[in-house]
């Protein structure tokens, strides 16, 4: 604590606080990297005007800018031409437009990635799937089932679904578009009892670069299983728009629980917070979710949400069930957390004291953020197994604290599954270059440990290195195999996942 | 205490949809439009519930006006936790102007019926922003308000209310029985699970007409127009502080 805490008061006074204001007035636009001639793009965007009209075709800075950069801490760069597309036909016709001339084709949900992945890194046309598809096309409630259009996000999904008693439980922090979700293969905070969107979609409609629109599981098609033909829903769950893009989900729904209740643990030590979760998961509790907060983790949402907890390793843990069963979950891991040194369990049952329970949790990005005011995040998402999950945060930690870094800590400790949030100034290259390493190193042990480099978030733009180190020569000319077949002229999405 | 809740709750269009304006300009699209429980009414009856696992009340009663799709909204009340409802058959296309005078008269008729200890209410419809039928049934029963409610509790043989005002929170003390209104820091409410919503089909649902009450629901408005707000214009960047000032005074301010 006490080194976080000079940490912050050396940067202040060095005078380095990052002046948001100072810049914003210094702000350019994001450099464009575009190398479409003039000509190609007059061609191109009459072309697409034709198809879509005028208003729907956007060249303006602010446009490109915002669809060219996402959450993360990638530097964006921004295409030359962002479109509004109204029909999964209007979005194959742009494919087929811009295979013709050549140009990449990115796609765009809701922004909220963290791995660059709308990054136009060699300009191209922006496909902004969510302004004008944001249908829920159907709903069955009886077969638990939904179809959703791309800006249907998971908030909007949950309001309409509030009345019939269902919900879907993918929640990876962000109200990001469900099949944006399915692009990056997001998980989050439920995965552990709900799985992760793989487990949850059954069918998507895809439009790949030559304008070809297929259904990854057959033609309507929202059977619970199926064993027809290879399975492309998988395929493309994960494939970040680098196969093709996403214009509708068929995603599982789930009845909501009964009885939720939620509870907030503080342990003295990581060791010991971590031992509870692997107890808890050996005796098969059903746990819905389980969060690990660590010691700086708390302290940023202390400071930012008004809170007083302890300094010290959280769980936030919730049970859903039946009232005799949430209650029974609830005693049996309040005699496991006791066992490992856990303080006193902090309950909530009713929905606003649950809410007000989950928020720190859930602000934490954010409470990070303000840490440093103006500074950017390297997120890291290494997973690994359960049993190795106690080593891999110790190591970690100590990277951290030897690196003189600020980098909080959660966990969906439920997978195996955590960030640290690796805080730098976006205007310090030697920072941000440090974060990386640690973040790299990360990446390194958890794949020796039998863990993968991303357990959710996706490579994107900053981990085709570990991509490689994880799968091997033969498993990457495999995966390259598959993206020439799709995708011959390398205009899916370019330079992500892979280079080819 | 034992008291009987009579609830209103109102079926509106739901909050996340973009509403359109019909082509005649009389009014918005409904057909096909996603509806949902006013969101203050949700308030309302989850109040009402938890007053019942409380014990403070030991009935709940839900009201809601409208066409046969009234019904979905006094389903999800009941699945919430009410006991019973009344669908007071309204045909759609007078619910246009079917008005907070109508209502209260309504919700003043059923409380005498079911000689109801509490009208809760929603403090206001997220469609008209009337925030007058809580005050206007209070008037017809000459029964004290709580209306803006952000905590009920029992109090001696009343309730005590903290109220949500301009000045910040205000506590009261009314007697029973009265009529009150959620405001939205009351409580979240819950949401309807599956096995209650099942068992919600089998609870009573009276349809009864506003005649059947003695109410008159003749309009007593018409509406002329209905538009969208003015399309945004492209604003326009100045160079400096003198350039702003002069086009301030160039549109005449």
């Amino acid at each position: 604590m006490k080194r976080i805490f000079q940490l912050v008061t050396r940067n202040q006074r060095s005078g380095q606080i990052l002046d948001s204001t100072r810049r914003y007035q210094n702000r350019r636009w994001l450099a464009s990297v575009s190398n479409i001639k003039p000509e190609v793009k007059d061609s191109l965007r009459r072309d697409l005007e034709a198809v879509i009209g005028e208003t729907q075709v956007s060249s303006s800075d602010s446009v490109r800018d915002q669809h060219g950069q996402d959450e993360g801490p990638h530097r964006g760069a921004p295409p030359d031409l962002v479109v509004f597309p109204s029909s999964t036909l209007q979005v194959s016709e742009i494919c087929k437009i811009c295979s013709v001339h050549g140009v990449p084709i990115v796609p765009h949900g809701t922004g909220t990635g963290l791995e660059g992945g709308t990054t136009a890194v060699t300009g191209g046309v922006t496909i902004d799937l969510i302004k004008n598809m944001e249908a829920i096309r159907e709903m069955h409630t009886e077969d638990f089932c939904a179809v959703v259009e791309p800006g249907v996000t998971r908030e909007g999904l949950n309001q309409f679904l509030k009345s019939d008693g269902l919900w879907f439980p993918v929640d990876p922090g962000a109200n990001a578009s469900i099949c944006g979700m399915c692009a990056t293969g997001a998980s989050g905070t439920n995965a552990v009892r709900y799985g992760t969107i793989k487990e949850n979609v059954l069918n998507l409609e895809v439009v790949l670069a030559d304008g070809r629109i297929i259904n990854t599981a057959g033609n309507g098609s929202r059977s619970r299983k199926t064993s027809a033909g290879y399975n492309l829903t998988s395929l493309m769950v994960g494939s970040e728009g680098t196969l093709g893009l996403i214009t509708g989900a068929t995603v599982k729904l789930h009845a909501i629980p009964e009885s939720v209740a939620a509870a907030v643990v503080s342990f003295p030590d990581v060791q010991s917070a971590v031992d509870a979760v692997v107890s808890t998961l050996q005796c098969s509790v059903p746990l819905a979710r389980v969060e690990f907060l660590d010691e700086v983790q708390m302290m940023a949402c202390n400071k930012y949400s008004g809170l007083q907890y302890p300094e010290k390793p959280h769980l936030f843990i919730e049970f859903h069930g039946s009232e005799s069963e949430v209650s029974a979950q609830a005693e049996f891991v309040k005699d496991i957390v006791e066992q490992h040194g856990g303080g006193e369990f902090e309950w909530a049952v009713k929905q606003e004291d649950r809410t007000k329970l989950w928020t720190a949790r859930h602000r934490a990005y954010y409470a990070d953020m303000s840490l440093r005011p103006g500074c950017k995040i390297v997120t890291t998402d290494v997973c690994v197994p359960i049993s190795a999950l106690p080593q891999m945060i110790q190591l970690t930690k100590e990277d951290i604290s030897a690196s003189g870094l600020i980098g909080p800590m959660v966990g969906h400790v439920g997978d195996g599954n955590f960030h640290s949030m690796l805080l730098f100034d976006p205007e310090n290259e030697a920072e941000r270059q440090e974060c990386k390493a640690v973040a790299d190193r990360m990446a390194r042990r958890a794949i020796s440990l039998g863990g993968t480099c991303t357990g959710e978030h996706g490579v994107g733009l900053g981990k085709k290195e570990l991509l490689k180190e994880q799968f091997g020569q033969d498993a990457l000319s495999v995966m390259k195999a598959i993206k020439l077949a799709l995708d011959p002229n390398n205009l899916m999405n370019p330079r992500k996942i892979l280079d080819v | 205490m034992s008291l009987k809740v009579l609830v209103g709750c109102k079926r509106v269009i739901d909050y996340a949809v973009k509403i359109r304006v019909r082509p005649d300009k009389l009014g918005v699209v409904t057909d096909g439009v996603k509806h949902s429980m006013n969101p203050f009414d949700e308030i309302a009856v989850e109040e009402a519930v938890r007053m019942k696992e409380k014990k403070l009340a030991k009935e709940i009663v839900v009201v809601s006006c409208g066409p046969q799709q009234a019904q979905e909204t006094i389903r999800t009340a009941l699945a919430m936790g009410a006991d019973r409802g009344y669908h007071i058959d309204v045909a759609a296309d007078k619910m246009a102007t079917l008005q907070p005078i109508h209502v209260s008269k309504i919700m003043a008729k059923l409380a005498e019926k079911e000689k109801a200890d509490i009208v809760m209410l929603g403090k206001l419809a997220i469609d008209d922003d009337s925030n007058q039928t809580a005050q206007m049934t209070a008037a017809l029963l000459d029964w004290p308000q709580g209306v803006f409610a952000s905590k009920v509790d029992a109090k001696d043989k009343g309730l005590e209310v903290v109220r949500e005002i301009d000045g910040g929170l205000e506590t009261i003390n009314i007697d029973l029985p009265a009529v009150l209104s959620a405001d939205l820091r009351l409580n979240e409410p819950r949401y309807a699970t599956l096995p209650n919503i099942m068992k919600a089909k089998k609870k009573k649902v009276e349809k009864v007409k506003p005649e059947d009450l003695g109410v008159d629901i003749t309009p007593r408005i018409e509406v002329v127009n209905v538009e969208d707000p003015p399309v945004r214009e492209a604003g326009q960047s100045v160079g400096d502080v003198e350039e702003l000032v002069g086009k301030l005074k160039d549109k005449g301010f």
